[in-house]
C-alpha cells in the first residue's frame, strides 16, 4: 500500500506525517517508541481507511513546540489537527501514550469522533497495580518486557541500529520522560471524566503486558459508559506488532458495528 | 589555593556480596542492608573527621548530598552541617548539596542556609547542584524539566535573600505570593555561591556569567577533563569580557597521604576500589535518565562511549588518570604543584575518607596531608606573593 510522508504545521509546530489508503478518517496515535516507519499493520488499515500516522509534537521528525508541558496539551493540539484538516467522523486509534492522549481528547470533545479505540492505554492509575518502569529498564529490558513471545523480542534485539535511529530513540525518551515521569504515565484527574466520552469505545489489551498490566483495561472500561473490553491472548504491551491480524480484525470489525 | 575537607558519609559497613543480588548501591538496593546502630557510630566517627579537619588547620569542611543509597548518607546534608556549625570555630562549611530541582519548595533552602549563615555568623558556603541522574528516579523528580527548575530555584532564593521582602515571584514551576526570608543571609549580598558539576558547558557558561562569577567545582574527574572544564571556564569568562580569577574554579578529589607511596597504595587499595567498584556502582539508566543531559550532551556520550560506571576499576587506574591522588607528602605536593600550575584551581577539596577507609587511616592520612602538605602551598602562596 502506498503512503505519503509530508509535514504540516498545527498551532505553529511543524510535524511529520505518513497517510496512506482511502475511505472515512483513521487517526491513529502512536506510543512511546513513536511512528517512524509504516509497519505492516498499517498497511491492512490503510486498506479500509483514509489512514493518517502523525509523529506527536517532540517526537521522532517532528518539532518540540515551547508550549509542550504535558499530555493534555497534546490532545488540545489533536483537536485542533482534526479541525485543521477538516477531518469529520473520524476513528481515532491510540496505543499506550497514544491511547492517553486519544482518551484525553475524547473528554475534552467528541464531536468530530465516529470511534474510539484505545489499546493498552495509559492515562489512568489504579492503586496496588504498579506499572513497569521502562526508564529504569535497560533497552533490552524493555524490549524483551515488550513482548508475549520472546523470539519476537529477541529478533527486535538482533535487527542493527543506525545512529539516526538512536537519537531518534533518544529524542522520544526524553520527551517520554518530559510527559510521563511524575506522575508516572497517568493525569491524575483523567478518571474523574472518562464518563464524557460519548462515542462507541473498543478498549484492547494483551494478556501478558508487562508496561500496563492487564488490570487496567476493567478500570477503562467501567469508566466509559458502554465501552467493550477485549483481551488478546498471548500478547503484551503491543498487540498492533505482535499480534497485527487480530489487532487490524477488531478494529476494523468494530468500526463496521459502529456504522450498523 | 584553600584546602576544604569533603565528606561523602558512605555506608562503610555495606555488605561487599550485594551485587551478586542487586544491580546497584543507589535507589533500589533495599534499606534492610542499613543498619542503624552501625549508622549511629560511622554518623559520630564521620562528623569526628570533618571537626579534626578544622583542628588541623583546613581553611574549610564540605558536605554533600544523595539521597537512597550507600554511597553517600547526606540525604539532608543541613542536618550535618548544623552540628558542624557549633563544633568548629574556623572553617568555613560548605554544603555541596542542595538539588534544587527535587524541591517543590525552594524556599526552604533559602532559609536553611540563611539559618546556617547566621548560626556560623557567616562561615557557610552555599552549593547549588541538579544531583546526579539516580536522584530523580529516588524522588520522583522530571529530570526532563532539571535544567529550567534549577535556574528557577536559583533565582527565587537569589531574590529571597537579596530583595526587600515581601515580594511576589511568578515563575513557570514556583509562584508565591509573598517571598519573605526570615532570617536574612548573614553575609551581604549572600553567602558565596559554589556550583559542583561533572562537566557540563551550560553548566559552566551560566555559572561564570558577570553577574554571577560562581565558583565551578569540577567533581570526580581525570586531571585531563579537569583541564578541559577550567579552561572552558576561562573562556567563557574571556567571553563575557573579563578574566577569571583561581578563586572561581576548584577541583574535588579523593586523597589519600601516607609515609611512602608504597605504604600509600597498598594502605588505600581496598577502600578505594570499594568505592569505585561497590558504591559508585550504577547502571546508565539510573545515572542518565532521559533529560538530564540535553540531547546534544547525551548524543557526545553516545559517540564516546563512557560512563564513570564502566568496568571494575582498580587502584592503578584512578592514581594514572589522577581520578585519585595517592602517595607520600612529596609525591603529594609535587603532583597538585604541578596540576595547579598547569590548570589554575583555586580550591582544592580532598575527599580524604573513601570507601571502607578506616577511621585510623583516614585520620593519620588527614593529619600528614595537614601537617606536610597543606604548609608547602601557604608558603608557596606566600612565596609567589613576594615575588
Amino acid at each position: 500500500m502506498d503512503y505519503a510522508e509530508t509535514f504540516a504545521t498545527i498551532d505553529g509546530c511543524k510535524i511529520r506525517l505518513m497517510r496512506g489508503g482511502a475511505g472515512s478518517p483513521l487517526l491513529f496515535l502512536h506510543g512511546a517508541r513513536g511512528a517512524s516507519a509504516w509497519l505492516p499493520f498499517m498497511d491492512e488499515l490503510a486498506k479500509h481507511f483514509d489512514l493518517i500516522v502523525p509523529e506527536h509534537p517532540g517526537f521522532g521528525g517532528s518539532d518540540t513546540p515551547d508550549w509542550l508541558d504535558n499530555v493534555g496539551d497534546l490532545a488540545y493540539f489533536y483537536l485542533d489537527l482534526i479541525g485543521g484538516f477538516g477531518l469529520e467522523r473520524v476513528n481515532l486509534v491510540g496505543t499506550s501514550l497514544g491511547g492517553w492522549i486519544a482518551a484525553e481528547l475524547a473528554v475534552r470533545c467528541s464531536d468530530r469522533l465516529r470511534s474510539l479505540v484505545l489499546s493498552a492505554p495509559a492515562g489512568i492509575h489504579v492503586k496496588g497495580l504498579p506499572k513497569g518502569d521502562t526508564f529504569m529498564w535497560s533497552a533490552a529490558e524493555t524490549t524483551r518486557n515488550l513482548f508475549h513471545d520472546q523470539t519476537l523480542a529477541e529478533a527486535a534485539l538482533q535487527r542493527p541500529v543506525s545512529q539516526a535511529e538512536q537519537f531518534i530513540e533518544m529524542k522520544n525518551r526524553l520527551i517520554m520522560a518530559k510527559l510521563t515521569w511524575q506522575p508516572r504515565l497517568y493525569n491524575p484527574h483523567l478518571h474523574k471524566w472518562l464518563h464524557r466520552i460519548a462515542v462507541p469505545t473498543l478498549i484492547l489489551w494483551g494478556d501478558d503486558d508487562k508496561i500496563i498490566p492487564t488490570g487496567y483495561g476493567p478500570a477503562f472500561a467501567g469508566r466509559i459508559p458502554g465501552a467493550r473490553l477485549e483481551i488478546i491472548a498471548k500478547c503484551g504491551h503491543l498487540p498492533q506488532v505482535e499480534r497485527s491480524d487480530e489487532f487490524v480484525a477488531k478494529v476494523v470489525g468494530f468500526i463496521r458495528e459502529t456504522d450498523a | 589555593m584553600k584546602f576544604f575537607f569533603f565528606h561523602l558519609m558512605p555506608y562503610a559497613a555495606l555488605d561487599p556480596d550485594y551485587d551478586k543480588k542487586h544491580n546497584s548501591a543507589w535507589v533500589t538496593l533495599p534499606n534492610s542492608y542499613y543498619d542503624p546502630k552501625i549508622g549511629h557510630a560511622l554518623y559520630n566517627r564521620y562528623l569526628d573527621e570533618l571537626e579534626y579537619a578544622d583542628e588541623v588547620g583546613f581553611d574549610g569542611i564540605c558536605v554533600n548530598e544523595h539521597h537512597q543509597n550507600a554511597y553517600g548518607l547526606m540525604p539532608i546534608p543541613g542536618v550535618m552541617a548544623g552540628a558542624l556549625a557549633r563544633r568548629t570555630k574556623n572553617v568555613k562549611i560548605a554544603v555541596l548539596g542542595r538539588a534544587l530541582p527535587l524541591l517543590n519548595n525552594p524556599l526552604t533552602v533559602a532559609e536553611e542556609y540563611a539559618m546556617l549563615d547566621n548560626l556560623t555568623g557567616g562561615r557557610l558556603i552555599a552549593g547549588f547542584v541538579r544531583g546526579i541522574g539516580a536522584e530523580y528516579h529516588s524522588w520522583g523528580a522530571n529530570p526532563a524539566e532539571s535544567h529550567d527548575r534549577f535556574h528557577e530555584a536559583h533565582d527565587l532564593i537569589l531574590r529571597a535573600w537579596t530583595e526587600p521582602g515581601p515580594f511576589p515571584f511568578e515563575g513557570k514551576y514556583y509562584h508565591f505570593q509573598y517571598v519573605n526570608c526570615w532570617p536574612r543571609p548573614y553575609q551581604q549580598p549572600h553567602p558565596p555561591i559554589w556550583i559542583p558539576s561533572q562537566g557540563s558547558r551550560e553548566t559552566i557558561e551560566w555559572a561564570s556569567a558577570p553577574e554571577r562569577k560562581y565558583t565551578y567545582l569540577q567533581t570526580f574527574s581525570p586531571v585531563a577533563a579537569l583541564a578541559r572544564y577550567m579552561q572552558m571556564y576561562r573562556d567563557a569568562a574571556a567571553g563575557y569580557g573579563y578574566t577569571a580569577t583561581s578563586e572561581q574554579v576548584g577541583w574535588s578529589v579523593p586523597i589519600y597521604a601516607a609515609e611512602t607511596d608504597a605504604i600509600a597504595r597498598q594502605e588505600a587499595k581496598p577502600h578505594i576500589e570499594f568505592f569505585l567498584n561497590k558504591l559508585l556502582r550504577m547502571p546508565p539508566e539510573m545515572l542518565l535518565p532521559p533529560g538530564y543531559l540535553s540531547l546534544q550532551s547525551l548524543q557526545g556520550i553516545m559517540q564516546a562511549k563512557r560512563t564513570i560506571t564502566g568496568g571494575p576499576q582498580t587502584i592503578d587506574d584512578v592514581i594514572e588518570k589522577a581520578v585519585f591522588l595517592c602517595g607520600s607528602p612529596a609525591t603529594l605536593r609535587a603532583k597538585i604543584e604541578q596540576y595547579q600550575s598547569e590548570i589554575g584551581f583555586g580550591y582544592l577539596l580532598p575527599m580524604m575518607q573513601f570507601g571502607t577507609l578506616p577511621h585510623e587511616l583516614t585520620r593519620k592520612s588527614t593529619e600528614i596531608f595537614a601537617k606536610e602538605v597543606i604548609p608547602y602551598f601557604r608558603t608557596q602562596t606566600a612565596r609567589s606573593a613576594a615575588e
